[in-house]
């Protein structure tokens, strides 16, 4: 099974049936195994912060959400994290490109990863980081905990972690 | 007409619904005019009173009316073609154009100026965009709801506010009370 439908298989076992996405060159195959997926509505957004409205709406509406998007969103969306997310208390399991890590070619995307851990830590929004291939094995019981705790969740995934497949 | 006005002339229209409130003087008015169990005040997040609205309207069969203003609407432009590339026949967007930032002191904004939130709405593809007066919003509201068709209302009103209370209400007691709501 490739990785792309290992993810959606475990989104759609915890019950996820709205999802919210904007690209990063390395979601391309999840996003695209989110669409093909019968059983989720995929709602791309133009925006993260956009998208996490749409989140919270799903959620108050009875449907489990998940926002995939890139690291360089932490920095749109800290107001609505705190403000929405975090306040209202509700669940939102992050699927997050980690760009700038090891076997980034593009500079600039190293000035958002030396920040990115630092602000998720500063936000107290568990994080876990996805390198090596068997760490999926952990996303079923990080989707568990997102809805057992009510918090916004991040799992960053690195070039390494793409490139494994 | 002031905002305040038309939430006061439309409460009566709104309590079979569900609504999303935008930050600021709006929920704190509706709050004060009809505080419900089907009303989701925002207390904060400038901008994506439309977005949650949306979602909620995908998520479940309930009619949902999403009040907003013209200034938040600007702030989150990007929700126009998302609401119209999503069509959720249950879902209404009423924008409040007072043409100014109401609850930060009355600053001008562009849909003040030569922007029409309307013409905008429908350019992004919105297919039933209506553009009223603050008098026949509630006819408009009324229209929209037994149309059953997604619809995005401007209503052009004076700018203004009354004073009112802020919402001392827990946000997790909004969310609760809000959800048992959608489920009931």
């Amino acid at each position: 099974m490739d990785i792309n439908t290992r993810i959606v298989n475990d989104l759609v076992a915890n019950d996820i049936e709205f999802v919210t996405t904007v690209p990063c060159k390395q979601l391309a195959g999840v996003i695209d195994a989110v669409e093909a997926s019968p059983d989720i509505y995929h709602i791309p957004a133009n925006k993260e912060d956009e998208g996490m409205g749409l989140c919270a709406g799903a959620f108050m509406g009875g449907k489990r959400p998940a926002i995939i998007m890139q690291n360089t969103a932490i920095g749109v969306t800290i107001n609505t994290l705190v403000t929405l997310t975090q306040f209202y208390r509700m669940p939102l399991p992050m699927l997050i490109s980690y760009r700038g890590e090891l076997g980034e070619p593009v500079a600039c995307q190293v000035e958002m990863a030396v920040h990115t851990k630092a602000l998720l830590a500063q936000l107290n929004i568990p994080t876990y980081h996805f390198h090596r291939e068997e760490d999926v094995e952990e996303l079923d019981k990080i989707l568990k905990y997102t809805f057992m705790c009510n918090k916004p969740v991040a799992i960053l995934t690195d070039a390494t972690f793409w490139k494994g497949y | 007409m002031i905002r305040s006005d038309i939430l006061r002339e439309l409460a009566p229209t709104l309590a079979d619904h569900l609504v999303i409130c935008n930050i600021g003087l709006p929920s704190q008015e509706l709050h004060l005019i009809d505080d419900r169990a089907t009303n989701f005040y925002m207390l904060g997040t400038m901008g994506l009173a439309s977005s949650i609205g949306l979602g909620l309207a995908l998520a479940q069969d309930k009619k949902v009316i999403s009040i907003d203003g013209d200034g938040s609407v600007l702030t989150n432009f990007g929700t126009l073609p998302t609401i119209a590339n999503n069509v959720a026949d249950n879902f209404i967007l009423l924008i409040i154009d007072n043409g100014s930032y109401g609850s930060t002191g009355d600053q001008p904004t562009y849909a003040g100026k030569k922007t029409s939130l309307a013409a905008v709405a429908s350019a992004c593809g919105c297919e039933t965009v209506v553009e009223c007066s603050a008098e026949d919003t509630v006819q408009a509201v009324k229209d929209a709801i037994a149309s059953d068709k997604m619809t995005i209302i401007v209503s052009k009103c004076e700018s203004g506010n009354i004073k009112v209370p802020v919402i001392t209400m827990d946000p997790v007691t909004i969310r609760d009370r809000f959800m048992g709501a959608v489920k009931a």
